[in-house]
């Protein structure tokens, strides 16, 4: 028996045995100390699971339901009703998934919910790939990466999702990544503030399915910032804006180097995407210019 | 004023659901369904029914936002049919898991392939281990008495389990009957308003709902479930006697009909039992002791009950509106097989399926057979065509 002397700061209890580096919960902890006691999550199976506990113990100090993989925003949005018709329109309702909950799985509840404009806040904590069973491939894992099911590495692009909550009109998404943790605060601090269909995008390290060494986490992250890799940018009523991007791109392999899903990447999978990173960063910054 | 009105099936359990007073409703259509939708998103939006239509994109989307809503405490609505209940299964199984009481009415519809659209029991059958109530109406006065009575039940602090009132497609779902509707008075005193119980989401009362259970405790709840199924044949007694008292209609978990010194009973459920009335009365005129018993409360099986209520006869056809493949029997057969001792001769008659109407000359056929008293082995297709593997046939090449 451990004896805890202290009561944990935040919502979130000591000692939840996410694997070494994992990037979850620190998003998790920046997430609901933005967002406060006043917040109701959904949580899928998958990594993020393991906040709810087991039987009779669990890691969370605001309620939460333990959904089904695919339906996190359709939880999230029957909770939503049930607050509203009893009058409570101050709680924030959050489904908190992962990329495969959300991009594979869970893309046509989420495409419900955001067009039916639905006041919920959903949170993708992209990871890239399905870790809580053992790093298979996801619509999310990029180009080129190992994974138990792309074993010779993944031949095509990552999903967009943030081109699709785009395309759905919404009032307000945006990545963000562990890299920098303000702008992640202040993301979600927005999201709450904004009525209406919410996503962020998080990046999400993962020394266990990527091979990067856990103490490594935040700078595996901000290589993918530097990179391209991962671009931080908001958008706001169909205004795009970056965060702080990176004046040049750094080359793709100082991003994949740290990372032993990319050991085996042929180069031609290595200019496909580097290719594929530049033209998505450019894309970004003249839809940020018109 | 309690008054009469015209009403179809859907229509029916629309009044119930409105005057029951939901807060919510979570709905995606589908034939035979699609009017329970519809009528509900007009009567949300013109305020008759004060709750918000959730427009989902699935069933299983229904079904998840009636959860996440009916666990923040108040009164939820969806409904289905066929391959919509099918892809409900994964959540359905939550709602009764979580003990959400939901009241749902399945529209029966048969289940792909072949497509059909019309009605069989396939749908609510494959849900029968689910852990939901189910209970079978026979006539649209019975779809909105059923619907009323179901929130008691489902609601009932001994139960806490989820109900599905199922009618058949097209013959309930369709069909306009006179229907005698209460006053919303009597109906608010019947069904009370709704109170959370147990698993709830409040951020001012934070707790964990569903979280992994290891296998120290999922046995134990999953029995509390079957405890909860064993309560709901002593709530539904009290409320079947209290709705009968209230409402001048008798309900009851198994009905029979032409009973006395009866030679031979037709088993059945749903709308087919009207006809099988009929007919039993037409046989009793020519002195053929012949009668039904239609089973109403499906989920729980009221297996007691049927022992008691069949007396001395020894000869029962079951009509199951379903296949069983592989089993000895289809699902209604099999529950009344097994509540009764050997001498009593129970045969398994396989009719209806896909909308194929058990009319007044397939009833007939099952009682020439049973009163032959020949056992089989094999359930009897009744109403099947002759050159059955002719039909579609496939080809081989070789």
């Amino acid at each position: 028996m451990i004896d805890i002397k202290k009561e944990s700061r935040g919502y979130i209890a000591h000692g939840v045995s996410a694997c070494a580096g994992c990037g979850m919960e620190l998003i998790l902890r920046t997430v609901l100390n933005a967002l406060g006691q006043d917040t109701t999550l959904v949580i899928p199976p998958g990594c993020s699971a393991l906040f709810c506990g087991f039987g009779k113990e669990t890691g969370l100090k605001v309620s939460t339901f333990q959904g089904n993989l695919e339906n996190s925003a359709a939880y999230a949005a029957g909770i939503r009703a049930g607050y509203e018709v009893q009058g409570n329109n101050h709680s924030t309702v959050v489904a908190f998934a992962g990329d495969g909950g959300t991009l594979d799985i869970g893309l046509q509840s989420l495409s419900g919910m955001m067009e039916r404009g639905d006041d919920v806040l959903y949170i993708c904590y992209d990871n890239e790939a399905y870790m809580n069973t053992g790093i298979q491939g996801s619509s999310a894992t990029p180009l080129g990466a190992w994974t138990t099911t792309t074993p010779t590495g993944k031949p095509v692009y990552k999903k967009d999702l943030l081109g699709i909550a785009m395309a759905h009109g919404i009032p307000y998404c945006a990545s963000a990544s562990v890299a920098n943790i303000k702008d992640m605060t202040k993301k979600v601090e927005k999201a709450k503030s904004i009525q209406g269909p919410k996503l962020l995008h998080i990046h999400c390290p993962c020394p266990t399915g990527w091979g990067s060494a856990p103490s490594k986490s935040i700078e595996v992250s901000k290589k993918a910032v530097q990179t391209g890799a991962w671009v931080l940018y908001e958008c706001e009523d169909g205004n795009i804006k970056l965060n702080n991007p990176p004046k040049e791109l750094k080359a793709v392999q100082e991003y994949t180097k740290l990372q032993k899903r990319f050991s085996g990447i042929n180069e031609e999978q290595l200019v496909a995407l580097q290719m594929g990173i530049t033209k998505n960063f450019e894309r970004l910054m003249r839809m940020q210019a018109e | 004023m309690a008054h009469y009105k015209m009403l179809d099936g859907n229509c029916a359990a629309v009044e119930a659901i409105k005057m029951a007073k939901v807060k919510v409703v979570s709905a995606y259509p589908i034939t035979p369904q699609s009017t329970i939708a519809e009528k509900l998103s007009e009567i949300c939006e013109n305020g008759e029914l004060e709750a918000k239509y959730i427009r989902v994109e699935s069933e299983h989307s229904a079904m998840s936002c009636a959860i996440g809503a009916q666990l923040t405490g108040v009164r939820t609505a969806t409904a289905t049919a066929s391959v919509g209940l099918a892809l409900m299964h994964e959540v359905v199984n939550v709602a009764s898991g979580c003990r959400v009481p939901i009241v749902m009415p399945v529209v029966n519809r048969s289940l792909a392939s072949p497509w059909s659209l019309w009605c069989d029991h396939q749908d609510s059958m494959a849900e029968r281990d689910s852990g939901w109530l189910q209970l079978y109406c026979e006539n649209v006065q019975d779809v909105y008495d059923t619907m009323i009575m179901a929130y008691r039940i489902a609601e009932d602090p001994r139960v806490l389990t989820p109900a599905m009132v199922c009618l058949d497609g097209f013959f309930l779902s369709h069909s306009m009957q006179k229907v005698m509707l209460p006053e919303q008075k009597e109906v608010d005193d019947f069904i009370g308003t709704y109170k959370v119980k147990n698993l709830h989401l409040d951020p001012s009362d934070p707790i964990v709902i569903d979280n992994l259970t290891g296998s120290n405790e999922c046995t134990e709840m999953k029995y509390q479930q079957a405890i909860g199924f064993k309560n709901a044949e002593d709530v539904m007694e009290e409320v079947f006697n209290e709705f009968s008292q209230k409402f001048g209609r008798t309900k009851a978990m198994i009905e029979g009909y032409n009973l006395e010194e009866a030679e031979a009973l037709i088993v059945c459920i749903g709308s087919m039992a009207g006809t099988a009335k009929y007919v039993s009365d037409i046989l009793r005129d020519q002195g053929k002791k012949v009668g039904v018993l239609k089973i109403v409360s499906f989920r729980p099986f009221p297996y007691k009950k049927l022992r008691e209520i069949i007396g001395n006869t020894k000869k029962l056809a079951v009509i199951d509106r379903t296949t069983g493949f592989g089993g000895q029997g289809a699902p209604l057969w099999l529950e009344v097989k097994s509540a009764l001792k050997s001498d009593v001769l129970v045969k398994n008659y396989i009719a209806g399926l896909a909308g194929r109407d058990v009319n007044i000359e397939t009833i007939k056929n099952v009682y020439t057979d049973i009163l032959e008293g020949n056992d089989s082995d094999d359930p009897i297709w009744i109403d099947c065509g002759e050159n059955v593997m002719n039909i579609r046939e496939v080809l081989l090449n070789d």
